[in-house]
Parts: C-alpha cells; structure tokens; sequence
C-alpha cells in the first residue's frame, strides 16, 4: 500500500435523508488510488445511498465527497477555500479537485471520470452490443462530430475518432469475451454476459474510479472467479481504482485491498480484510448472533 | 385447420366447439352493442312528430357478422406463435441488397410519380393527383419522420407536434406578408423559429417524464392554437391569413403573366405546372428530412438519443447530458416541422387556425406509431396508407350505386381509421416495420427485435 498518496476518493461526514428515515449518518471513509475498496453490509444498510450520492444520482443531506484527479496532497486550506467558494471544481497543480455533491450525475461520469454500473443491469437492451460500448464513448465523439455539424458533413476527423471508438470497443469486447456477439442485441446475451458488458460499457468512458453495484449478484461460482481476475486486471492493468459493494465474501476478502462496512448507514468497522474479518461487531451485524457464537460464526465467514 | 395444430392435441371436434362457444360469446357482446346503437331509429313525419323506426335487420347483420368473423379468425388463425422465429435462409447481404434496390425503385416511382399522373390521366385530371394525394402525403410523410425523431428514436411521446407545424406556416406567412420576404428565404427561417420554439417548450417541459409530458405537449399545441386564433391584429383569427406568396422557380412565377413560368418556356400556361413544381419541392424537402435523419443516427447525438430511449439514468451515469439530448431531438424535429408548415403555407396561398388542430397531431402521430417507431420506411408507407387512404374514400362514388345515393364514404373515414388502428394492433403490435437497424456493426448488420427495443418513459 502507498500510504504516503493523497486519497483519490474523500468521504467526509456524508448524510442522506429521506423524509423522516436517516438513510446514511455521518459515514466518513476513503478510498486511496490504484486501491479496490469495497462497501459491505447487510441489506438496507444504505451501501447504493452512498453509490448514489457519489455519482450524483442523489443530491446528499449533508457532508462533502471530494475527489483529487492530481498526483498531489491538497493542503487542507486549498480544500477549505474550494469548500467556502461555492464552485463545483478547483484546478491543483497536476490536476483537478471535485466536490462530487455539488455536481450533477452526468457531469461526475464526464469530468471527474467516475463511472457506475447498476445492482439491476441497465444496458441499452435494444441496441447491440458494440452500440452499447460506442454510446458510452458519447462525449469524446461528441466533440470529434463537431457537436454533430462537421459529423454530419462527413468531416474526417468525425470518421478517424469513430474508427477509434471502434477499436476500443472491439479491446472491451475481447477482454470480457463477447467479440463474438459484438452485432447481437444486448438485452438477448445471458445474465452473467450482460454482467460483464455493463462493466466493459463503463470502462470504455475511461473512469479513475469505477463503481461497481454487486458485479457478482447472480454469478454461477466460475463466473465469480472470473470476475475476480477480471477486476484485479482492471486495477493493475488500467490503473482504475475500484469502489465495490459486494455480498459474495469470497470475491471481497479475497481482492479488496480496503473494506468498510455499514449497518444502518452507520460505519462499524473500517480497515483491511484481515482486520474486517475479525471484527466482532461485523460478524454481530451480518449473522446478528450473541457473543458466545462469534467464533462459529468467525469460522464460516472465513472459509 | 384446426387439426394442423401441432402444439395443441385436441381433437378438432372439440376445438371446433370452442371457437363456436367463443363466437356465440362474441356475437352476444355485439348484439348487446348492436341494439341502443342500431335497433332503433328516430324520424319525423309530416305532422312533426317523432317515430321510432325499428331496424332489426342491421342488428342481425352486425351480429351474424360478428360471428362469422371471429369463427373464421379463430379457425384460420396460425398455430400459436413461436416466440423466436426461424432464422431466414436468406443471406442478410442479400436482404440488404434487396432493401436497397426496393429504395432505388420507390425513390424513380416518387420522382416519376407527377409525369405517370400527367400520362395516366391529362391535364386537368393530373392536378388532382398531383395535389391532392401527392403533396398531401408527402407533407405528412415529412411530418410524420419529423415526429419520429422525437418520439421513434429519443422516446419522447410528443401529443403537440401541430405547435410547430402551426409555428412554421405563421412566421412565413408573416414574414411574407410584412417584409416581403420570398419563399425561399421563409423556409429556413420558418424552421430555425420552430426549432427555436422547440427549445423554448423544452425546457420546461423535458423534466417531465412519460404521461406528464404527453399532456404537457397536448397543451403546447392548444395554447398555440388558441393564440393563433386570439391574437387578431397579427394572425387575423380566424379569418387566418391569405395572400402569401407562391414559391417561384428561380424567379420565374407559376401565373400566365408575361414573366410567368410558361410564358418563358414558351408552354401552354396550365395550373398543373405548379402543382409538378410544388411536388417536387416538398419531395425533396422530405428527403432532406430523411437525409439528415439517416445521418443522425449514424453521429453520437442520434445514438444518444435511442440510447435516452433506452434507459435514461444509464446514458446519464455514461457522462450523457440528458437535458441537452432531449432538447436537441425536440429542436431537430421541431425543425422539420416548421419547414413543412412553411411549405403548407406557401402550398395553400391561405393558413387559418382550423388547419392546426389536435387532430393533426393525432395522425402524425398514428402514422409514427402504425409505420414501427423509429422506421423511415415505415413511416413513409403509414403515411401512404392513411393519407391516401382518407383521400381515396372520395373517390369510392361506386358505392353510392350499392348503398344509395345519400352514402358519403368519407363520413366513414375514423370508423376506417381505427378498425385500421385495431388490425395493426393485434398483427403488428410494434407497427408495420417493426425492428431495428444497429447504427453500426463489427461484422455483420442484424436487425434488434422489437420487443428487445424500448419505447421510451419520456
């Protein structure tokens, strides 16, 4: 672990409320660059709130969610004046602050680079596959097309970006083993394809932290093992740092460099996996057992 | 028939019972029907008092009908659906290739269509086809690929397209009438005002989502009307507006004045050359629309918008600016609209409100909905078939030798309209060209069933 990195990912005293239900209390937590982190709980302990209030897709009650694109350690002045200016975004030497809560969702996927993938599948079911990884692409095309005049004029700095589009979409496809089905439609691959699709989809934005909402829900146990080499490529291979809610333990302990876990949107234990693991109130939470079962309960989380 | 059945081992005595249980089932709700609406007649007679006429003999053809009909489509209808078809034999390029030369042909009958008119039925008789059946239907085919891409590829169920048609033909024939301005300079800025307006009834409207925009569009489209019809001292009401210029070829004035088209052709004047020139105005107008509407869906901006069809939070978590996306949809077809009301107004020298009422967005909108939304060519045949299809009925004066002469067909034009609705609903439940062509393909173009394609929340 390079402790000595400023955190990509700083949660800071976040809360959501819905009406009168406090979905997520004062959850402070970070996830470092480079890092797999992964979010456990048991259900309804508020693990999508805070996915959701990370990429925008709810606006928090309170707390601040910062993230660094920069090699640099903002001193916390800078991060303070950015807080007191009211703007969305400060430029740091080597790169660029966030203030995720004060951005809309579409704008934390296009310029902080983070991207998402969903507890319930949502690809574009009626476009193909290949479709689905150009569509993702949208923005950067977006600009090659000229904001679509030189695009429609057949200019051919629009025809180089999309050749390009392609080719990355075709390196996705190869890598998670669906080149072959490339012109099917989405909606017709089978539920562990349409998996992985969703997570080639949301690399091809090229994200700095990737999301991932239980990529192994619904996985068959060689599928999950295939996940868990897949995830751990992406982090070495693609320098993505990986944020994870996951109930399937064994693809968490075994490549989760940092764990944190939640129970009615309160933060219990917060630390590596060895440490997680051992925690009595985690085991407490998950099989809600007295303290003379701990050990039994210990013994098969671990298996 | 019923025997071939394969999936089903009944014996065909018994399903035979069943159909006609079924029909006696059917027949009994069209005579509970039948009898309020057709039993009984109300006249006057001499000394001003009202009778009731019995008509039972309606009621018993309606109910026999009934029956007849669905025996016979419980009899012949096809074995039960398989949910995935057999794969064709055809090779998909050869489809492609037929596809295409389908294209090259419609596209020489369209160009050819005003000279077959003129051959098949002289002069004074080719105006009428010419007008009536060819420019109409090419404005509505405009229209109607106009609104598909709002409510085909975006998914946003628009019930007030009228509005910018409306937009379209006022701000030209306003625009002619105070400053002079010629046809051809109203066109594109007809459409750039709609396209403005577009935006300008995106705004507040695009949050909303499904059944609330729908209703919010239908308002759009009354309020415009409403106005239109108000605002006297500019629109004029309902006395609307007249007098808006002509288009003219180069210059040249479709009159028998000196100057005038023929005049300097040296040819017979005849009004029949306008009407050519107008067809081939609005058919390259809707190719245009066609066009560029091809070309969109090949950019980002298009797949971004059947992606917003698609899922709408999934395009937002991808970096895709919804807002923008759907406003851009709504300014494009907008757009489009406006040209074809410009058109409209140029066409018929005089606008007034009555031309755009709800009415009008309804079968826009039928003719998306009937052609498979999204589909170029479906649209195009949709149009065909319920335009010339109105238009025909007042061709149908044979039928006045079977029913009488006080029959007028076109007073059955909506009960056609949706027995049409009906049929295609229960066939073709996606519309009449009901699947999808990927945008782009790595090795080979297939087409994306219809229940895999989405129709949009809004």
């Amino acid at each position: 672990m390079r402790a000595a990195q400023a955190p990509l990912l700083t949660v800071e005293h976040l809360s959501m409320r819905f009406g009168g239900l406090l979905a997520i209390d004062d959850l402070s937590f970070s996830a470092a660059r480079g890092e797999i982190t992964a979010i456990i709980g048991p259900n309804g302990a508020g693990k999508t709130t805070v996915f959701n209030c990370i990429t925008g897709f709810y606006k928090p009650s309170g707390g601040r969610l910062l993230l660094n694109l920069s090699d640099a350690t903002p001193a916390a002045d800078q991060i303070d004046r950015l807080t007191t200016s009211g703007a969305r975004t400060a430029a740091i030497p080597g790169g660029e602050l966030f203030l995720l809560e004060r951005m809309p969702d579409y704008e934390i996927a296009a310029r902080a680079k983070v991207a998402r993938t969903f507890q319930n599948i949502r690809l574009f079911a009626g476009m193909t596959v290949l479709e689905n990884l150009i569509v993702a692409q949208h923005n950067r095309l977006m600009a090659a097309s000229g904001w679509t005049v030189l695009g429609l004029l057949g200019a051919p700095q629009y025809r180089e970006a999309e050749a390009s589009a392609l080719e990355k979409a075709k390196y996705w496809l190869d890598k998670v083993g669906l080149i072959e089905r490339a012109d099917d439609p989405a909606g017709d691959l089978p539920y562990g394809a349409q998996r992985r699709l969703e997570i080639a989809r949301a690399m091809c934005t090229e994200p700095t932290l990737l999301c991932l909402d239980e990529p192994a829900a619904g996985l068959n146990p060689r599928e999950s093992h295939d996940l868990k080499r897949f995830l751990k490529s992406l982090q070495v291979e693609h320098a993505t740092s990986l944020l994870l809610i996951e109930h399937d333990m064994s693809v968490v302990m075994e490549i989760s460099d940092h764990i944190v876990v939640l129970e009615y949107g309160q933060k219990i234990s917060d630390g590596p996996p060895d440490h997680v693991r051992n925690d009595p109130k985690v085991i407490a939470a998950y099989l809600g057992v007295e303290d003379e079962e701990v050990e039994e309960a210990e013994a098969e989380i671990t298996q | 028939m019923a025997s071939l059945r394969a999936d089903a081992p009944q014996s065909p005595w018994r399903s035979l019972a069943n159909a006609v249980t079924d029909a006696l089932g059917a027949a009994l709700l069209a005579l509970g029907l039948a009898v309020p609406i057709l039993a009984l007649r109300t006249e006057q007679n001499i000394s001003n008092e009202l009778i009731l006429q019995p008509r039972w003999g309606y009621v018993a053809i309606a109910v026999a009908g009934t029956f007849a009909a669905r025996l016979g489509y419980l009899l012949l209808r096809s074995p039960k659906r398989q949910p995935r078809r057999v794969k064709s034999a055809v090779p998909n390029s050869w489809r492609e290739i037929a596809a295409r030369s389908l294209a090259v042909v419609g596209l020489g009958l369209l160009a050819l269509y005003p000279l077959i008119a003129l051959a098949l039925t002289g002069k004074a008789g080719a105006i009428k086809w010419i007008d009536n059946f060819g420019i109409q239907i090419m404005i509505y085919i405009m229209l109607g690929w106009g609104l598909n891409i709002v409510v085909g590829l975006a998914g946003l169920l628009d019930l007030g397209y009228v509005a910018f048609y409306a937009v379209g033909a006022y701000s030209s024939a306003l625009l002619a009438q105070n400053f002079g301005l010629s046809f051809w300079i109203c066109l594109p800025l007809a459409g750039i005002l709609a396209a403005f307006w577009g935006i300008l009834l995106g705004f507040p409207v695009l949050r909303l989502r499904g059944d609330y925009l729908a209703i919010v569009t239908l308002a759009f489209g009354e309020i415009i009307r409403l106005i239109l019809i108000n605002w006297v001292p500019v629109t004029g009401g309902y006395a609307g507006i007249s007098g808006i210029p002509r288009p003219t070829l180069l210059g040249l004035p479709f009159n028998a004045s000196e100057e005038g088209f023929a005049a300097f052709f040296h040819l017979e004047f005849s009004p029949v050359h306008r009407a050519i020139f107008l067809f081939y105005v609005i058919l390259a107008l809707a190719l245009l629309t066609n066009w560029v509407t091809l070309r969109l869906r090949r950019l980002p901006i298009g797949r971004a918008w059947e992606a917003l069809r698609e899922d709408e939070i999934a395009c937002r978590s991808l970096g895709i600016n919804t807002t923008t996306t759907k406003l851009t949809a709504f300014a494009i077809g907008a757009g489009f609209g406006g040209f074809a009301g410009a058109f409209f107004a140029a066409r018929q020298g005089f606008i007034s409100p009555e031309s755009f009422t709800f009415m009008e967005s309804a079968i826009v909108l039928a003719i998306v909905v009937l052609g498979g939304m999204g589909s170029q060519i479906g649209v195009a045949i949709a149009a065909v078939a319920m335009i010339g299809g109105t238009e025909i009925l007042r061709e149908l004066d044979w039928l006045r030798r079977i029913f009488g002469p006080d029959f007028e067909p076109t007073q059955y034009r909506m009960l056609l309209f949706g027995l049409a609705m009906v049929l295609v609903m229960i066939w073709k439940p996606r519309g009449l060209i009901a699947f999808r062509m990927p945008s782009i393909f790595l090795s080979e173009r297939r087409r994306v069933r219809a229940d895999l394609v989405q129709e949009g929340h809004g």
